[in-house]
């Protein structure tokens, strides 16, 4: 397991190897659909993303200034509605900080890159080629976080430092300032151009076809 | 009376939604002892456990996406279970949190915010086999699903929760088909299966489960092999030991379908097979390599009419939500 933090150095991240296990400690921040569109469409990036990392992930924040805490049992805290203005730290609880599916963002993501100084793309399901290669030439890596597994990675933001464009964008898909500590997850595809997800669809589809032809037909 | 079942409902939801039922624990814990040390795999597979257990501790959905609810509810339930009340029980969960706000309309994209709408949450009632074979009359009621309790003696309420990552997987073949050279016979349902397991890799959020039907027409292919995944990883004959549940909530055996239609022993031969040769495949957790890339599969078969032969499979994620309660 290999421990990375914030700032995330181009030195440090072309160190990395596809299939590296690492735990990410220090700020990331969210970013997903609504995002990458503002981007695309020239808006001014509301953070420093240089050496930095980007989640993709919709995250379930919980807004916990004390007005709107309910009794205990009676019922769920609400929303912060969209809009709310930004309050600073401790009076967000994250409930669900999983990843989303990062395909999406593949039309956006080399020019990010390029342009933002991004140096950790953090999400599942992998990304393009054309991705794939912007991160071997700038020197980023992306993080395959383990899908489905909201409580933890919710239990791994230990603050949240603030969020941007939440009134644009909802609370989904805001981004969010997290400050997190061991962050598990494995690098599926390095700054060397090596993806995970390319090997193993290839190396999978290489050992399908023997099962196929084999004379081990009827089950 | 009505609002203590209706919290019992709602214990149910909680439960499902952040708890998984023993076998699944089990198997991935056997997985994560299998993959190797320090690998991606046992990475991943460390990660889903301590999510569960904290999820689990903290009664919180131990996946974000809450996914499709389904029960399955005894015959004999009928009046006392009906939809009405499962929907006040689901707004409820809702409403405290248990649930996500997981339903959209369709047609309008607006959002349901209780979960709840003309066939949400969705409800089957089934006819347990036991009742049927104890001759208990057969009620007049348009296609019992049989089985689907079989091994509860007393009325019993499952749930299942499949979010929309591993829904997204799930495909059907039909045979013959000449890209996989499959033909209609046990062979070419063994091609469909692996070509599916190639196909999906880890987008599902594998470690994943696998139900199969064999026949049938497209929608009961559809309904048949979801209902597989309500079947526990180790039930007889899987070659898994069995494992006693004890408590309120207590998994208890799924649609058994196996020997139903077809043939018992060729089906779960077929089962070990198919489970031990995707694993081959490497896949593994995530889709990042590593021996495990699913937890089990399971099938049952249906007759069809000569000219249509369909293969259909439901994937399940590692999240494989399912719980019974006796009411
Ligand atoms: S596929 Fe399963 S584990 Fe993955 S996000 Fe969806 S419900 Fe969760």
């Amino acid at each position: 397991m290999t421990k990375i933090s914030y700032p995330f150095t181009e030195k440090a991240v072309r160190a990395l190897k596809a299939g590296e296990a690492v735990e990410i400690t220090g700020r990331i921040y969210t970013g997903r659909d609504k995002f990458h569109k503002f981007f695309a469409d020239g808006g001014e990036l509301p953070v420093d993303f240089t050496d930095g990392a980007l989640y993709h992930c919709g995250p379930v924040c919980v807004n916990v200034v004390p007005r709107c805490v309910p009794a205990r049992g009676a019922g769920q805290p609400s929303l912060p509605a969209a809009g709310e203005t930004h309050r600073g730290t401790e009076e967000w609880r994250v409930v669900s900080a999983g990843p989303t599916t990062s395909v999406r963002e593949n039309p956006y993501e080399p020019a990010f890159i390029a342009k933002s100084g991004v140096r950790v793309i953090i999400g599942k399901g992998g990304m393009d080629a054309a991705t794939l290669a912007a991160m071997k030439k700038h020197g980023c890596v992306y993080v395959q976080a383990v899908g489905g597994a909201g409580a933890l990675y919710a239990d791994s933001v230990k603050t949240v430092a603030g969020v941007s464009l939440l009134k644009a964008f909802g609370a989904a898909e805001a981004v969010w300032h997290f400050d997190v500590e061991n962050f598990r997850g494995v690098v599926a595809m390095d700054a060397h151009g090596r993806s995970l997800f390319a090997e193993v669809e290839k190396s999978s589809g290489a050992k399908l076809s023997p099962l196929f032809t084999s004379t081990r037909q009827k089950s | 009376m009505a609002n203590a079942l209706i919290e019992k409902l709602v214990a149910l939801i909680r439960e499902t939604a952040s708890s998984l039922p023993d076998d699944v624990l089990k198997a991935l814990r056997a997985a994560a002892r299998k993959e190797e040390k320090g690998s991606s795999a046992a990475v991943v597979l460390k990660t889903i456990l301590d999510n569960c257990a904290l999820a689990k501790k903290q009664g919180t959905p131990l996946c974000q996406d809450t996914g499709t609810l389904t029960f399955f509810v005894d015959e004999r339930l009928r009046r006392k279970v009906t939809p009405a009340v499962l929907k006040k029980a689901v707004a409820l969960a809702t409403a405290r949190g248990y649930l996500r706000k997981n339903c959209i309309d369709s047609v309008t994209g607006k959002s349901y915010d209780d979960n709840c709408a003309e066939g949400a949450p969705v409800v089957h009632y089934t006819v347990p086999r036991a009742v049927l074979g104890r001759g208990v009359s057969k009620p007049s009621l348009p296609a019992p699903r049989a089985g689907t309790h079989r091994g509860t003696e007393s009325p019993a309420v499952t749930l299942i929760l499949k979010g929309g990552g591993s829904e997204n997987m799930s495909r059907q073949y039909s045979l013959p088909d000449a890209m996989l050279g499959a033909g209609r016979d046990l062979a070419g349902v063994r091609k469909c299966v692996l070509d599916a397991v190639q196909k999906i890799q880890g987008y599902g959020c594998a470690p994943g489960i696998l139900g199969v039907c064999i026949g049938g027409d497209r929608a009961t292919g559809y309904e048949v092999a979801k209902e597989q995944l309500l079947r526990p990883l180790d039930e007889k004959g899987s070659g898994m030991p069995r494992q006693e549940c004890r408590g309120p909530v207590a998994m208890v055996g799924g649609p058994v379908v196996v020997g139903e239609a077809g043939d018992a022993t060729l089906l779960s031969r077929l089962e070990k097979n198919l489970l031990s040769e995707a694993n081959t495949l490497g896949i593994g957790p995530m889709g990042l390599g590593g021996k495990t890339t699913l937890l089990g599969v399971k099938v049952a078969s249906r007759p069809r009419v000569p000219a249509s032969f369909f293969v259909t499979i439901a994937y399940m994620c590692w999240a494989c939500r399912r719980r019974t309660i006796v009411v």
